[in-house]
């Protein structure tokens, strides 16, 4: 009896279903993976490109910007600029992973070790989306609010919600709650709380809706000013949050869009945070999965050589002068890490014992993988596993632009005196909270005009692209209702810059 | 695990993502479509095609940081630089500094200067003739109404077997069964399997009971049809007048040896842009093709464009022949009348006051639109000619312009065609 799983390219459900099977067994025994319950979908290419317009999720509410991304992806597409995917998989339970009707038995084989298995274990164990995403609710609380928006636009007009989700999306990134920890959502609840919640809002005094002069003079202004800011929540780093719960002149089903666009920001946030370990777990998982399927014989010669291919092609890492450089490749950093730690518990060098003394020669590589694939995101991660050995085969090095300077400075290369500074810096541009702008809401001026005031503070010099920035603090300003003012301040206090908007008259008024 | 085939889902989820987003880039895209139709061949108008829209006016803005700035990056592939080499700064492009000192920094906005977009045929006719109207369609639309078509109109008792309304029927079939009691089948089996129970019981008086049910239960099935002749309907259809949906377009063009090679192709691309815009507007659309010099010819559309003649020029022939084609052919209350005329302007002397007469009282009052289309020489500057004085004059007369560049023909043609105002005008005079 030949254990070949499939022979030729050609492949039926019930090779799936056969394939599935024993990856599961090779994942769950050898890899000891702990995943959400699978349901693969095939899919033609045409339902591809949706499902990429749609940030890959099945169900999106309506807004032309995924139209734009159709446009885009189907034009490269055609064009034959770009390959589709392979897979497609969603942080859900079940976790979804699409495959493309195209694809041969092979691919079929590679997708499910990857993203059934791979995406979907680091889905389920891994820290950020722990704690940030609710896997079970995704799909349910799509629908929420695909609904929702469809029915605004009834009751309210396309163009006003479409206003919105604008205004909404520019703040995207500023709708995400970084630093402390919040109570995961929990999308089921949250459907149902959400009128409950509404209800509750209308009927509650606030401070900033009073229109009526005080009555006796209230105690000084400082500690009005402080009690404020704890009211208000001062400073905010969430500006979407910060908008849903105080802006004055929002109607009820304005602030529930806010918060749906927050909660999908905040979905997609760990994805942002674990770009390298994510594909790198994926990626380390199917290589780990071909090549046992190859050992024992459940896969021809041929297609081990089909997947090699392929996956060279997946981790190709072209070197910064080549034209085909577009920054680091995600699943090549991933995979050469992952690889990297497998080797140090296994092979030691002297070097390795040095700089990872608690996992160095330990020769059981998969706790200790687990272990952080579990706790770590992409910016600690590079901090503390980054080793010595994969600087020197990547050849990383650093380069300043200083422009008071007339040429680019190399800052560190792969020697002794470097790799600290290297890994370091890399580590710092997986940084989400470094490597985006950071801007809060530090002030409502309550005695005069209700003015917002934001405040952004400068790193290195590094000032907001101004024409950008206006656009975006229109909208802020449409949605606030009155005045806002950004201001730039660098490390030391001192203003650089100040934008200011004032709100479009009518432009949310339904 | 499960498997699921999604293949057969309905695909086309983003189309209408698609056509907000067409929506929210219609002006830009307009502009783009223009620009690539003064360009490509005129044949093609009809076709489809990739317009490149900059993507400045559809992007989505977000907070990000410039050009200023100390910037650092790490990057793979170190051959020759030690610590604290200094590198030239690489001349600013699209992977230049700036961007970080390197090239991928802004991964989510980097790079997408402009936008592809294609569309289809109907797509690009209608964002390049969006706006432009037909004039004075109201006018004649009233009394269109000339041919018949058939309507649907309810049910009727009687009609063909092939209109038979079967849900209809059967509906009425189940509430008169309904009305008048008909036992039900179920019925039926329950009282047959209660008296197999008494007759097992030996419950003699029960069965017979039952038998007495049965039999009349029987009779009025039997009494009462499933479906009656009564129940039976069908489909009624009604004729009902139907507007005009054709026109008929008068294509009249001065071939004297005045004209130039230059004038014709403007000209032809004139006619040609007015025939598409018919053709979006009617199902149907004649063309008739008249030339002329001292006398007019109804030609085909070959020797229309390219054949040549000699000749004095005599406007009035062509304007004579027009009139006689329409007597002939195209009786006013079944065809919509378009006429496009170019010439360059001469017209013998004598001829004028005809002409005058002829616009006057024969054609200006029978069609829908009268265009007139000077074409001329680029950079020349003849003084008003002979022609478009005499049009001038009239009033109301047609619409008229004056081309000598090849890009003015679209622009022209958009101005003649513009929603509402000039009919709005012409109502006031």
């Amino acid at each position: 009896m030949s254990a070949l799983l499939f022979e030729g390219a050609d492949w039926s459900f019930d090779t799936i279903q056969r394939i599935h099977d024993r990856v599961e067994e090779i994942a769950l025994s050898e890899l000891r993976l702990n995943v959400y319950p699978n349901q693969i979908e095939v899919i033609t290419s045409e339902q591809m490109l949706d499902a990429y317009a749609a940030s890959g999720m099945p169900i999106h509410y309506a807004h032309w910007s995924f139209g734009k991304r159709f446009v885009q992806h189907e034009g490269f597409y055609r064009k034959g600029y770009s390959d589709l995917a392979y897979e497609l998989v969603i942080n859900s339970s079940p976790c979804i992973s699409y495959v493309m009707e195209g694809n041969s038995a092979l691919m079929q084989t590679l997708v499910i070790a990857h993203a059934a298995f791979g995406h979907n274990h680091f889905f389920k164990n891994n820290k950020v989306f722990r704690d940030w995403t609710d896997a079970a609710g995704i799909l349910d609380y799509l629908q929420y609010a695909r609904n929702y928006i469809a029915q605004c636009e009834e009751a309210y007009g396309e163009r006003h919600v479409e206003r919105l989700l604008d205004a909404a999306h520019a703040l995207m990134s500023y709708g995400v709650h970084r630093s402390a920890r919040r109570r995961k959502t929990d999308f089921k609840t949250e459907q149902a709380r959400a009128k409950q919640r509404r209800d509750h809002d209308e009927r509650m005094y606030h401070e900033l809706w009073e229109t009526l002069p005080g009555g006796a003079p209230k105690s000084n202004l400082r500690t009005r000013g402080e009690s404020l800011s704890a009211i208000l929540e001062l400073p905010q780093e969430n500006i979407l949050y910060f908008l849903e719960k105080t802006a004055p002149r929002l109607a009820p089903w304005q602030r529930e869009i806010l918060r749906i666009v927050r909660l999908m920001a905040q979905y997609f946030h760990p994805q942002r945070l674990t770009k390298v370990m994510n594909e790198g777990v994926a990626t380390y998982v199917h290589y780990k999965i071909m090549n046992r399927l190859h050992e024992s014989g459940n896969i021809s010669d041929g297609a081990y050589f089909e997947f090699l291919a392929s996956h060279t092609n997946v981790v190709f890492q072209p070197s910064f002068d080549d034209r085909r450089f577009s920054g680091i490749n995600p699943y090549a950093l991933g995979f050469s890490m992952m690889q990297d730690l497998e080797r140090i518990c296994v092979q030691p060098s002297a070097e390795d014992r040095e700089w990872f003394p608690d996992i160095a020669g330990c020769n059981d590589p998969v706790p200790v993988l687990h272990d952080i694939w579990a706790n770590y995101r992409d910016e600690n991660f590079i901090a503390q596993f980054l080793s010595p050995r994969v600087m020197r085969e990547w050849r990383l090095f650093q380069l300043i632009d200083d422009p008071a300077e007339s040429s680019l400075k190399v800052e560190a290369i792969h020697d002794e005196r470097g790799y600290r500074r290297i890994r370091r810096a890399l580590a710092r541009e997986y940084d989400v909270g470094h490597s985006d702008p950071q801007i809060e809401v530090a002030a409502v001026d309550l005695e005069g005009d209700r003015r917002l005031i934001l405040h952004h503070t400068v790193r290195h010099g590094r000032l907001l692209a101004s024409r950008e920035a206006s656009e975006v603090l229109a909208y802020l300003a449409d949605l606030w209702g009155y005045p806002v003012l950004l201001r730039e301040i660098d490390e030391h206090g001192r203003g650089m810059r100040e934008h200011a908007a004032e709100p479009r008259i009518h432009h949310f008024d339904a | 695990m499960y498997v699921i085939d999604r293949r057969l889902n309905p695909s086309g989820k983003s189309l209408p993502n698609r056509q907000r987003f067409l929506r929210r880039a219609g002006a830009i895209l307009r502009e783009a479509v223009r620009n690539v139709s003064a360009s490509r061949p005129i044949r093609d108008m009809g076709e489809g095609g990739t317009v490149i829209i900059p993507a400045r006016g559809i992007d989505e803005p977000s907070f990000r940081t410039g050009r200023e700035g100390v910037h650092g990056r790490v990057l793979p592939g170190n051959r020759e630089f030690l610590e604290g080499d200094r590198i030239a700064r690489p001349r600013s492009g699209g992977s230049g500094k700036g961007k970080g000192a390197g090239i991928g920094s802004g991964e989510g906005g980097g790079g997408e200067d402009e936008f592809k977009v294609a569309l289809s045929a109907d797509e690009f006719l209608s964002l390049f003739l969006e706006d432009l109207e037909l004039p004075d369609l109201e006018r004649r639309k009233l009394s269109q109404t000339e041919s018949m078509g058939l309507r649907r109109a309810g049910f009727q008792r009687s009609g063909s077997p092939a209109n038979l309304a079967v849900s209809r029927t059967m509906q009425n079939a189940l509430s008169r069964r309904m009305a008048l009691h008909r036992p039900k089948r179920g019925e039926l089996e329950k009282l047959q399997l209660a008296l197999r129970q008494c007759e097992e019981d030996g419950n003699d008086v029960g069965a017979k009971q039952l038998r007495l049910l049965i039999e009349t239960h029987r009779q009025r099935s039997r009494a009462i049809p499933y479906i009656d002749p009564i129940d039976i309907r069908y489909r009624r259809y009604e004729p009902s007048p139907r507007p005009i949906a054709q026109a008929v377009m008068f294509c009249i063009m001065d071939v004297s040896g005045s004209m130039t090679e230059h004038m014709k192709d403007m000209a032809k691309r004139f006619f040609i842009l007015l025939y598409v815009f018919l053709q979006r507007r009617y199902k149907q659309v004649e063309l008739v093709f008249i030339r002329h010099t001292d006398e007019a010819k109804e030609v085909d559309e070959k020797t229309f464009f390219e054949s040549r003649e000699t000749g004095g020029t005599r406007v009035s022939s062509a304007l004579e022949e027009a009139l006689k084609i329409v007597g002939e052919r195209y009786p006013v209350g079944d065809w919509n009348i378009y006429i496009a005329q170019a010439s360059d302007g001469d017209n013998e002397s004598g001829d004028n006051e005809r002409t005058t007469g002829l616009m006057r009282d024969g054609l200006l009052p029978l069609c829908q639109y009268y265009a007139y289309l000077e074409v001329d020489e680029p950079h020349s500057d003849m003084p008003m000619s002979s022609l478009w004085k005499t049009y001038d004059n009239l009033a109301p007369g047609p619409a008229m312009r004056r081309v000598t560049l090849r890009q003015e023909i679209y622009p022209v043609f958009r101005e003649l065609f513009r929603r509402r105002k000039q009919s709005l005008e012409a109502g006031q005079a």
